[in-house]
């Protein structure tokens, strides 16, 4: 897990995304920069509405109006992708750049077999013919685990359940071996028993191929199972990032702190859920200063004018007052 | 597979008799068919045995059964006007009406998908937004306007195409068709644009709206994400996931354009079904009104079901033997 000394596969660097509305622009992602280092699981956690789910959407290209990338860059090894024309960018996605979405059931194309969509992929982005493709999607089939897969791979969505449908899901983002998946939350839709299945699968996919996965969800549980490191935003900013474990346990940004301490426990049974005070500001609302200083306890008037920058460290946080200085910067 | 069939089969028929319980009420109630037979010196004895000659003397019950047995062997009496068998009478004049509805449905086919898709992905060009408008024209003109205004441009000023009639046809079998010779095509060519221009219309924002709704689904983003050509993604995922209300209105609308041909029919005199049911309402030729009512309903009715079977071929989720195989396999 040494993802600083590698070239970084995805590099993300003040990404600025506005929203041009009938009363002005919004911004609904400002100054958004991270790195994602090949092979490398990357949760980015955050309320609805934070903007987790649309920088996912930002790097596959897949923005569509009003929106659009005003600031900032997306570099995809190397290459910058934020500004490709349409047609390199679609053959990039799918083909580089794989994505997996939230809901399984809507996933799918309800008129078209599993094996027609798997075998349609794989012939848009490699140089075989039908019969291979076929060949390669019947052993996608396998790989993700579906079981009969011989049988199945003729069926239709419909009749799958919810699980298997996000293993086919899974499959179809797999068909052209991209390097990098946006998983945009890859089981939240699903029962609690099938989604520790699922991110077992995608983690041990991840091991086998090197595939990096930026790992999109509002659950922390899910990232602290899966992840390697993780990045919080709040209202269209990364507020902390580091490695999963110092996150977890030695939050340096109060809405981290916050975040954490929202979870509840089997441990300790509390009558009343913790939870932060407020909600987040909407998008043309947002306070000057640091966004989350109306909520925050240990607040200044210097957080009300200065915004946080968020210091190139391994673990960092977008805080003028750090809840503790990190263990070794 | 079997059963579904046979569930839609039996809702046809019970339509049917239901439909065939109406025009049976017409016969029996509009008017005493006895009277409009006869003329007014027929003695009261020639009434009688006329009477009983058609049977009218029987139950209500008894009436209606045998009629709708004569009209399951295609026998629904002699027309008042012109003596001859109602059966024959329609039978000679289907073919005109079908062949001019088969043109405007193919029309509208032909025409309003492209233009459904091209307005639903282009949303914002001027053409689309151009064609849009005019749609709007095309589902308000009323269609005799329509069709009074292209004989006026196409055959009174231009001279190029009949004003009526169907042009000469050839006879195959007992069907007679227009569309062998080149005169009895270029007749079709007005009357099948009058009467699909509504239909095009139609189409064309029925697909246009189910486009901009599919446009929006997971599915179709999803596909995007896996950077399928978008020529793929608009016609192969998007178009198929808007042909089930395409072919829900389209059958549906082929039995409105059968029983609406009537007003195409007289403006260019064609020589349909429409036409002779408009003769017999002027001169209350109650046999062929009821036939006609029988005929159209059938045609209606037949079309339902085969939309109905439709469906389950082109969406798997409605064949019964599919929704089985799902329990199974969980």
């Amino acid at each position: 897990m040494n993802a600083v000394a590698t070239e970084p596969l995805l590099s993300v660097r003040d990404l600025r995304i506005v929203f041009d509305g009938r009363h002005g622009p919004l911004t609904a992602l400002d100054g958004v920069s991270f790195d994602i280092a090949p092979g490398e699981i990357l949760g980015v956690v955050g309320e609805s509405g934070a903007g987790k789910s649309l920088t996912g959407t930002a790097v596959i290209g897949l923005l569509d109006p009003p929106g659009r990338i005003a600031g900032g860059s997306i570099h995809l090894a190397g290459q910058r992708i934020d500004n490709l024309p349409a047609e390199p960018m679609r053959k990039l996605r799918g083909r580089r750049i794989g994505a997996i979405f939230q809901d399984p059931l809507t996933s799918l194309h309800p008129l078209l077999t599993v094996g027609d969509q798997l075998v349609e992929t794989i012939l848009t982005h490699l140089p075989v013919s039908r019969s291979e493709a076929r060949e390669r999607a019947l052993n996608l089939l396998k790989e993700v685990g579906i079981p009969a897969a011989e049988t199945r791979i003729d069926h239709y969505p419909h009749q799958f359940s919810g699980g298997m449908r996000q293993r086919v899901v899974i499959a179809l983002a797999l068909c052209a071996e991209p390097a990098l998946i946006i998983a945009d939350e890859p089981t939240t839709a699903l029962d609690v028993s099938i989604q520790a299945q699922i991110t077992t699968l995608l983690k041990r996919l991840c091991r086998e191929h090197g595939t990096a996965i930026m790992l999109v969800t509002h659950d922390m549980g899910v990232i602290a199972e899966t992840a390697d490191r993780v990045a919080v935003m709040y209202a269209g900013r990364i507020v902390e990032i580091g490695p999963v474990e110092e996150v977890t346990r030695r939050a340096r940004h109060p809405y981290t702190a916050g975040l954490m301490a929202s979870i509840p426990s089997v441990h300790t049974r509390n009558a009343i859920l913790n939870q932060i005070d407020g909600s987040m500001p909407r998008l043309n609302a947002i306070p000057p200063g640091c966004a989350f200083n109306p909520r925050c306890g240990i607040g200044t008037d210097f957080c009300r004018e200065h915004r946080p920058g968020l210091p190139p460290s391994r673990h960092a946080a977008a805080c003028h007052f750090p809840l503790r200085e990190a263990p070794h910067a | 597979m079997p059963s579904f069939l046979l569930k839609r089969l039996l809702n046809a028929a019970g339509v049917m008799l239901a439909v065939a319980f109406l025009a049976f009420l017409i016969f029996r109630f509009v008017g005493d068919p006895v009277e409009l037979m006869l003329n007014e010196q027929a003695s009261q004895a020639q009434r009688d045995e006329l009477r009983v000659r058609l049977g009218l003397d029987k139950g209500f019950v008894l009436q209606f059964a045998t009629f709708v047995g004569n009209a399951l062997r295609g026998d629904f009496g002699i027309s008042y006007r012109n003596q001859q068998d109602v059966f024959t009478l329609i039978a000679e004049r289907f073919p005109a009406t079908f062949e001019l509805v088969l043109v405007a449905t193919f029309l509208s086919l032909a025409i309003g998908i492209p233009l459904g898709v091209y307005t639903a992905i282009k949303r914002d060009s001027p053409f689309a937004k151009a064609l849009q408008f005019i749609s709007v024209l095309g589902v308000s003109l009323p269609s005799f306007a329509l069709g009074i205004l292209f004989i006026l441009l196409f055959s009174v000023t231009l001279q190029w195409l009949p004003a009526f009639g169907r042009g000469e046809v050839v006879q195959i079998g007992w069907w007679s068709t227009g569309l062998l010779t080149p005169s009895g095509r270029l007749a079709l060519i007005l009357p099948g644009i009058t009467l699909s221009l509504f239909q095009i219309t139609l189409v064309m924002r029925l697909v246009r709206a189910e486009m901009l709704e599919t446009m929006r689904t997971d599915f179709i983003r999803f596909a995007r994400a896996r950077g399928l050509p978008s020529r793929s993604v608009h016609f192969s995922h998007a178009l198929r996931n808007c042909l089930m209300p395409v072919i829900t209105v389209t059958g549906l609308q082929i039995g409105n354009l059968i029983a609406f041909a009537l007003v195409t029919e007289t403006v260019f005199q064609w020589p349909g079904m429409g036409l002779l049911f408009v003769q017999a309402v002027t001169f209350v030729d109650i046999p062929v009104m009821a036939a006609y009512l029988i005929v159209v309903s059938f045609i209606f009715v037949s079309l339902n079901t085969a939309v109905d079977l439709l469906y389950a071929y082109v969406d798997p989720r409605l064949r019964e033997d599919a929704v089985t195989g799902a329990a199974n396999a969980r």
